[in-house]
């Protein structure tokens, strides 16, 4: 299969272009953003609707509880901030006021993972995705490009009930098609192949297309699946696949504790135990350096996809 | 409601949590009895809402948010008495498969939350959103809350209260239970709030002050508090009240926070509590 590069542009573009959507289609959406409205890319909505955008300042918690509050009257509040501050600096305030209470706030959390880059890991959140799938009443998307971004963005205005929405800093190829469907727990399976599956969200799912295409150089059949939603996963995609393939390979932009390989890995060992490889960060914080440096360093590269394939097919019986 | 009425009720109120707490050996019966008075005027004459027809959305009605979760037990029996659900079901408090759990939640559907509480420091933001979408839907209903003194020591009312007045928040009628008391101790021992009053002015609020335990200051200012709405500023009130009030040998201290009483003190509760309304 052809992969045509559609363009190139960051995941948090496709964030911003949803968003200024549903702002001229759903009166019912509002903004929060804690002073990062341009790494956000919300200047459109706020241009557009200033009386529907909320600068909260530097006050994260504040902006959760808030977000809580105005669904109260019909609101479907989407708040904005780096993914680590979206998270880690807040997650009581999600976890009581958000997830525990079923209030239907998008959060929108951008710069994720290493490829921020050069402002360090103190900014790199890589834990993200284990926290948010904890919690009950949460969904977790993680789109791949900036189309399916954008269209994850929609799909989660029209989803009732909270969501985590992961997308990040770098300019990456687009290869998900403008007009594509995007259905929240739907797995989108890429390639079809019968010797290796290889499960990916977010960047990783491109790193794994440059990987697909050089593994297929080599004669290896793979099956690469782009799981945008972690939460709900789409069980039925990987049993389906791995059937078929009796292997996998997870790639994430993520600690290897807690995200996309973790939850693959429960499913197979609850319904098929079966090797798996994960494509991940082991167990370390990031550096300061360029997003496809640190890719490069920390193990999540398109040679990290293709090294972990040829180690999982030897493992295979 | 007349204050005879109202003193009748709270009466009973306050049987009701002495007895939720005892039933279960845990729950917090301080802040609950200090709360009464002034939920019970808040429900049965301050607020206008539909206890008869609870919807979340809270349209065209005025909502209540406790902050200070802990105190769950005088919300469920006010909750209960004005309507929202029987009062028989106060029986299951902190009991398994109860709607009434330990600290308010919306996971059990019970009629009258709106929102989960007991993290402290979460209830201002929530009033401050809901207040905000109200305004947004051009309904001039009201958003109240309550908090705990302790609980201003959290550092989240704070990005809130600076947030609601950059923004006009004028909607919204907070109101402190400033009894001087914390689980650890005297507030002034574990952390000192220093001059109370001057920092939510300083944050730009309107500051009133009220005696949390007597039915007129109450009512007047609250009336005084709504005559404010709308003036571009939100409302704080410094309401002063005793942790146990009505229970003799709960007054005075911090140590009935958090603490149930045994037998032979519920019955010493009970015999200073006059029962107005029938016992659950």
């Amino acid at each position: 299969m052809e992969f045509e590069i559609l363009g190139n542009k960051d995941t948090r573009s496709g964030f911003g272009e949803g968003l200024a959507e549903l702002g001229r289609t759903n009166q019912n959406v509002v903004a929060l953003c804690a002073d990062l409205t341009g790494s956000l890319k919300m200047d459109e909505f706020k241009k557009e609707n200033p009386e529907r955008f909320f600068q909260v300042g530097i006050a994260e918690a504040n902006m959760m509880g808030m977000a809580a509050g105005m669904t109260i009257g019909g609101k479907i509040p989407f708040t904005g901030t780096f993914a680590n501050f979206s998270t880690g600096r807040v997650y009581d305030q999600i976890r009581q006021s958000i997830s525990y209470s079923q209030k239907n706030v998008k959060i929108a959390a951008s710069h994720a993972g290493l490829t921020l880059g050069e402002d360090g890991a103190t900014h790199q959140i890589l834990e993200d995705i284990g926290m948010m799938r904890m919690l009950p009443n949460m969904t977790v998307i993680v789109p791949a490009d900036f189309n399916q971004t954008k269209q994850a963005t929609i799909a989660s205005a029209a989803h009732n009930g909270p969501v985590y929405l992961r997308f990040g800093r770098p300019v990456m190829p687009i290869f998900v098609k403008p007009d594509a469907e995007f259905i929240i727990g739907k797995a989108d399976v890429l390639t079809e192949g019968t010797d290796v599956t290889i499960i990916a969200c977010g960047h990783m799912v491109w790193k794994s297309i440059e990987a697909f295409k050089i593994l297929t150089e080599k004669g290896i059949s793979v099956e690469l699946i782009n799981m945008h939603t972690i939460k709900p996963l789409d069980v039925d995609a990987i049993l389906k696949s791995v059937k078929k393939t009796r292997c996998v390979v997870t790639a994430e932009e993520h600690m290897r504790n807690g995200g996309l390989g973790d939850a693959v890995a429960q499913v197979l060992a609850q319904n098929d135990p079966l090797p798996q490889e994960f494509v991940a960060v082991n167990d370390k914080f990031g550096e300061s350096g360029t997003p496809m440096e640190l890719m490069t360093k920390y193990g999540i590269d398109t040679a990290d996809v293709i090294a972990a394939v040829e180690k999982v097919l030897a493992r295979k019986k | 409601m007349d204050n005879k009425d109202l003193q009748k009720t709270a009466s009973q109120v306050r049987r009701d949590i002495v007895r939720m707490v005892a039933a279960v050996s845990s729950g917090h019966p301080g802040g609950s009895l200090g709360c009464t008075d002034f939920l019970t005027y808040l429900y049965f004459e301050g607020m206008k809402h539909n206890p008869k027809n609870f919807l979340m959305d809270a349209k065209n009605e005025d909502v209540f948010f406790l902050s200070n979760g802990h105190i769950s037990p005088v919300l469920y029996s006010v909750l209960a008495h004005v309507g929202y659900f029987p009062v028989s079901e106060l029986s299951t408090f902190r009991k398994l498969n109860s709607r009434l759990q330990g600290h308010p939640s919306t996971d059990k559907k019970l009629p009258g939350i709106r929102m989960a509480s007991g993290s402290l420091g979460q209830g201002l933001s929530v009033a401050i959103g809901a207040a905000i979408t109200k305004k947004l839907n051009a309904d001039d209903s009201i958003v109240f809350s309550l908090h705990g003194d302790g609980e201003l020591q959290e550092g989240q009312i704070w990005e809130a209260a600076m947030y609601a007045a950059a923004n006009k928040v004028d909607n919204l009628i907070a109101t402190i239970d400033y009894n001087g008391r914390q689980i650890d101790g005297d507030l002034e021992d574990v952390l000192s709030l220093g001059n109370l009053e001057a920092k939510w002015q300083a944050f730009g609020w309107d500051v009133l002050s009220m005696n949390g335990h007597d039915f007129d200051s109450i009512r007047d200012t609250m009336q005084t508090a709504k005559s404010k709405l709308g003036n571009g500023k939100p409302i704080v009130i410094i309401m002063k009240t005793e942790m146990g009030q009505g229970v003799d040998y709960m007054m005075g201290t911090h140590k009935w926070h958090g603490s149930a009483p045994n037998t032979q003190q519920l019955e010493s509760a009970l015999n200073q509590l006059e029962e107005t309304l029938g016992d659950y």
